[in-house]
């Protein structure tokens, strides 16, 4: 086991206050249920009401942000094209897909934080306005840092054009100077416009040498008395020699008409040429790459990566890739002066500066708040054939860890859970099973999205849940009295014997499905919790009617039962039940029935899904809802509880078991009792 | 290939219809209104093509759709039709009938009527009414029919309360589309692959006629009908197939043409240009279907993004009793004479292409990928 990178932080629920009441939580998947409860203390019990809410609490919120959906939806895109980049394709070809697909990818980001950026100048009030600025700064440290891997890791760049990648990734990041430039040409007199020097300043600092030249020539022809000085600078600027891409003059070449021109500025600032000017002799200063100079001027070059790539420019043109990270930590100690400590995107950078990608991820994820960056990041480096198959402690790689996250994060929302689909399919490890998991909680609330789910599962050859989500749609629909959709949902399912019985047999259709879910029970053979709806039907074929329309009830949450929860039915099946029953969490599909039992529990709540499917690591939680009212020493000797076997995968400790269930247990007929949440039982095994 | 316009909007959209143009205009479509679904709050949204006919020098993104207004939807939008130039008629998967109207002056939505259970279900488990979600959702001044999960068709007509007409568990399984084919008679397609006509002048619960598919009975999702022959229909299904029926004869489709590989969302016809067929599918595709007889034979197998297309029809019934120059190409099943140009339309696989549209030049299409697709050159 590794030591954690960083202690946890404390997140504080507004109106929960934990000194004064018990609390007791359960896990989402993306979500933690957090309510106050009053177990243990009898004296309050009676007077106090129970937990009046019950908080949601969300681990990853930026994938309910609007406008980062579009991020999530525009990459899933960029994710399915790059798996599909063939395998055949080697050396240029292949490098030139993979630096188009990080640059599609940066294109993404760009256009959602100018659209954050533009919701951020229309917020109206100045709380969401700062949200989103921040979150425009998250995104532009985000792509700062792809852009610099994708340098670094992808494009690979040798020694001479590196140093034209990385000019271009400080232009494109410290982008103000445009507004500037603007400004400044925009004004009536240009050289006497009082940002002037400042400007050239940047624009020498960035290296656009050209442009810096045509703002001395306004200098110039404003000022005769500095002219001959600007000409001489300007000449220096003009001179000074630089790889261009379609040139083939080599390395060696390059290295000895710079050295030359070195030796020249370095001549004219010893003659004193500029002694008259210290703008000019400070640009001259610059270009020599004079540390001292270009630290004088840290204001302009607002952070440590600008000085680093100026100083590279001005005194090591051909920096070669393995010298970038001794530069890169030198500059970074320059320029803080050990006046402030290095922040989380500082140490990314040099992370990446030290070609430590496993350490870029790893920070990343501490720093960023979601995990879109170092899934696709990272998925992206795997395909680049970069990161050696690093294998984690729990079973699966890194590139499959970090999808897994995000792909479940994606499930855990609302709407997104068909994104997260095809992120599972590229998990060749664990990415089925946790498709099987998730796919069962996604609530089924109209035959069509039912179809959708359904198509899912067929196109992965999901057996078992093709079947339990036709089972449960023709339940549904034999429940409403629609006899003919009960018949297409068993067709779909293939379910042979339950086809012929109805088809054939129309007229006697209600015999026919007491047949049906015989035969079904004979399919099921260990499942002895199909005993009892099985025996509710056949009552009603016998007699014609139920004894108890309550008794349909139970038919409906039986039948979401899968065989996988059958052991608990071995386990509690001693404890008599009266109305409700063991519900399974075959999926968020029970919520229907839950969010009934759900708000009687706690009238002021809103139902939520997150209550009926739980995921945890290799435990089980079942949380009681118990009435107080009953005597409660009853109900705990009712309730034994065993220690449960983990059915799924006992030998990856790490594996999501999303199996979990709750208890529901209805005491008598009273549903006005006071009915509170107790702790979960937490059952290790 | 078409030039698209596509836009990420930040909801799963499930219906896309062109703003029906005055008549006698001239223009082309530049309105549309969309419904989404399986948001945590869904949004009918009316959505406007500025200047795209001048695409301008550098590209840019002027002809990008914008957002006209919006209105929240309770429920999933399951359907969505225009009901005149102003009124939008939406189905609910919770099971209401919404009317709404736009008020252009201020570029609003309001709800304009509503009928809130219209579809619900009686189930022995449930005594009191539970809700349906309404399925389809079809328009013909005044007159508006849905249908539901409950088998139920309404008729209802705009400005009264109640619906005109009802007929209770029509259908004893899912009916998953509906459209006219000659006032008053409808055509509805079902979850056991049957299409049913049904005339409201007659009463009873009783279809007037019942085509189906044979064997598997894979169910319909969708039915246009030929615009300007009505007896031509087409439907696509849950395998993907499209199936072109003749209601005037058999009870059997007249062609069934292997098409997507998952369930087929939308069929529809060219409205005035019916040789051209548009289909969008599950499996994340659109597809333009060219049977104009007058296509010159294109090397097809070397054109990117066009498969010829793979006949499955079996000639069900002898036509040679009915004038050659008078079939439709549709219904024409010689393979060999008459070929049919399938050309792939989006660019790349995506998520569920769940609506589409045409009129005219134009096409909108909307994606689970959250994405709106617009083309104004569809035959360019």
């Amino acid at each position: 086991m590794e030591e954690l990178d960083g202690e946890p932080t404390v997140t504080l629920i507004p109106g929960v206050n934990s000194k004064k009441k018990q609390m007791c939580f359960d896990w989402g998947p993306g979500e933690m249920l957090v309510c106050e409860t009053t177990f243990n203390k009898k004296e309050n019990s009676e007077t106090v009401p129970g937990c009046p809410f019950i908080y949601i609490i969300r681990k990853d919120i930026d994938v309910y942000s609007q406008i980062l959906r579009k991020l999530f939806n525009e990459s899933h895109g960029i994710f399915v094209g790059l798996q599909r980049i063939e395998e055949e394709l080697t050396g240029k070809s292949r490098k030139a897909q993979l630096v188009r697909v990080s640059k599609n990818y940066r294109s993404v980001i760009r256009a959602c934080m100018e659209e954050m950026h533009q919701a951020a100048v229309a917020a109206k009030d100045p709380a969401s306005g700062r949200q989103f600025s921040s979150q425009v700064s998250i995104l532009s440290a985000m792509e700062l840092i792809w852009n610099l891997c994708e340098i670094l890791f992808i494009e690979v760049a040798p020694a001479g054009p590196l140093l034209l990648h990385l000019l271009d990734w400080v232009r494109l990041h410290v982008c103000e100077v445009d507004s500037l430039l603007a400004d400044v040409l925009g004004s009536e007199n240009p050289s006497k416009h009082e940002s002037f020097w400042n400007l050239v300043t940047i624009l020498v600092l960035q290296g656009r040498l050209d442009e810096a030249r045509q703002m001395l020539s306004k200098e110039a022809d404003v000022s005769p008395s500095s002219a001959g000085m600007c000409r001489v600078l300007g000449d220096l600027m003009r001179t000074m020699p630089v790889l261009s891409p379609g040139n083939t003059q080599t390395l060696t070449e390059l290295e000895l008409k710079w050295q030359h021109w070195h030796e020249e500025c370095e001549r004219h600032l010893q003659d004193g040429t500029f002694a008259s000017s210290p703008h000019l002799e400070c640009l001259c200063k610059i270009m020599l790459g004079d540390e001292a100079a270009l630290l004088e001027q840290k204001e302009l070059l607002n952070n440590w990566y600008h000085f680093l790539v100026t100083r590279l420019l001005y005194s090591h043109p051909t920096v070669k890739p393995i010298d970038l990270h001794f530069y890169a930590q030198s500059s970074l100690d320059l320029f803080l002066g050990g006046e402030s400590s290095p922040e989380p995107l500082d140490n990314i950078l040099m992370a990446a500066f030290e070609f430590d990608i496993h350490q870029v991820i790893k920070e990343c994820s501490i720093a960023l708040s979601n995990w879109w960056f170092v899934a696709h990041l990272t998925d992206l480096l795997d395909h680049c054939k970069l990161l050696q198959s690093h294998n984690l402690y729990f079973g699966s790689n890194m590139r499959e860890f970090l999808l897994l996250e995000y792909a479940s994060g994606l499930f855990a929302h609302h709407s997104l859970w068909q994104l997260g689909v095809d992120y599972f399919d590229y998990c060749p490890e664990l990415g089925r099973v946790s498709l099987e998991l998730h796919i069962e909680r996604i609530p089924l609330s109209t035959e069509q999205k039912a179809l959708k789910v359904l198509r899912i599962c067929e196109q992965r050859q999901m057996t078992e849940q093709v079947r339990s989500i036709c089972k449960i749609l023709a339940m549904k629909a034999v429940r409403n009295n629609r006899l003919g959709s009960a018949l297409s949902w068993s067709i779909r399912a293939k379910d042979a014997a339950f086809a012929t019985l109805v088809s054939d047999r129309w007229n006697q259709s209600l015999l026919a499905l007491g047949g049906l879910l015989g035969s079904w029970e004979a399919q099921d053979c260990r499942s002895d919790l199909w005993a009892r709806p099985c025996r509710f039907l056949r009552d009603y074929c016998e007699r014609g009617c139920f004894s108890d329309l309550d008794l349909i009830d139970n038919l409906g949450p039986a039948m979401m039962l899968s065989d996988r929860l059958t052991f608990l039915g071995e386990s509690l099946g001693s404890v008599p039940w009266t109305f409700g029953t063991v519900v399974g969490c075959g999926g968020g599909r029970c919520c229907l029935d839950f969010s009934r039992v759900f708000f009687l529990l706690s009238p002021n709540s809103k139902p939520h899904r997150a209550l009926c499917a739980r995921l945890c690591k290799a435990y089980f939680l079942v949380t009681f809802p118990i009435n107080f009212k009953s005597k409660e020493k009853r109900c705990k000797s009712r309730l034994r509880i065993k220690k449960l076997p983990c059915p799924l995968y006992p030998d990856s400790p790490f594996t999501y078991c999303l199996i979990c269930f709750i208890i529901l247990r209805f005491l008598g007929n009273s549903l006005k009792g006071s009915w509170r949440l107790c702790s979960p039982f937490l059952i290790n095994t | 290939m078409e030039d698209f316009c596509a836009k990420f909007v930040s909801q799963k959209i499930s219906k896309t219809r062109w703003r029906p143009l005055p008549p006698g205009s001239l223009q082309t479509a530049e309105t549309f209104a969309t419904g989404s679904w399986d948001n945590e709050e869904n949004y009918v949204s009316l959505w406007s093509i500025g200047d795209f006919g001048n695409v301008d020098s550098d590209g840019g993104f002027e002809g990008e759709h914008q957002l006209l207004c919006d209105i929240k939807h309770h429920g999933d939008v399951m359907d969505l039709q225009f009901f005149d130039q102003e009124r939008i008629v939406t189905a609910s998967s919770t099971g209401c009938v919404t009317v709404f109207l736009h008020h252009p002056n201020n570029q609003t939505l309001s709800v304009s009527q509503q009928w809130t259970t219209a579809h619900y279900h009686t189930g022995p488990g449930s005594p009191s009414r539970s809700n349906a979600p309404c399925t389809g959702v079809v328009c013909d001044n005044p007159e508006i029919v849905t249908v539901g999960e409950d088998g139920r068709i309404n008729l209802f007509r705009a400005d009264h309360k109640e619906a005109v007409r009802t007929i209770d568990n029509a259908d004893s399984s899912t009916l998953h589309a509906v459209t006219f084919l000659r006032t008053p008679e409808i055509l509805t397609v079902n979850s056991i692959g049957q299409l049913k006509i049904w005339d409201f002048r007659k009463q009873g619960n009783e279809p007037s006629q019942i085509l189906s598919l044979t064997g598997d009975r894979v169910p319909l999702h969708c039915v246009d009908r030929h615009p300007n022959q009505q007896h031509v229909v087409a439907t696509g299904g849950q395998d993907g197939m499209l199936s072109i029926w003749d209601v005037r004869q058999g009870t059997m489709p007249v062609s069934l043409l292997k098409a997507h590989e998952a369930e087929m969302w939308e069929v529809h016809f060219h409205p005035s240009n019916p040789d051209h067929l548009f289909t969008c599918s599950e499996d994340g595709s659109l597809w333009h279907w060219d049977a104009s007889t007058d296509v010159p034979e294109k090397s097809s197998l070397f054109n990117q993004g066009v498969r010829s297309s793979t006949f499955l029809s079996h000639s069900i019934s002898n036509q040679a009793n009915v004038h050659q120059s008078l079939i439709s190409s549709w219904l024409s099943t010689d393979p060999a004479k008459d070929r049919i140009e399938i050309t792939s339309l989006l660019p790349s696989r995506t998520l569920s292409v769940n609506s589409l549209d045409v009129l005219g030049p134009c096409l909108v299409c909307g994606t689970d990928a959250e994405a709106i697709y617009v083309t104004r050159q569809l035959f360019s």
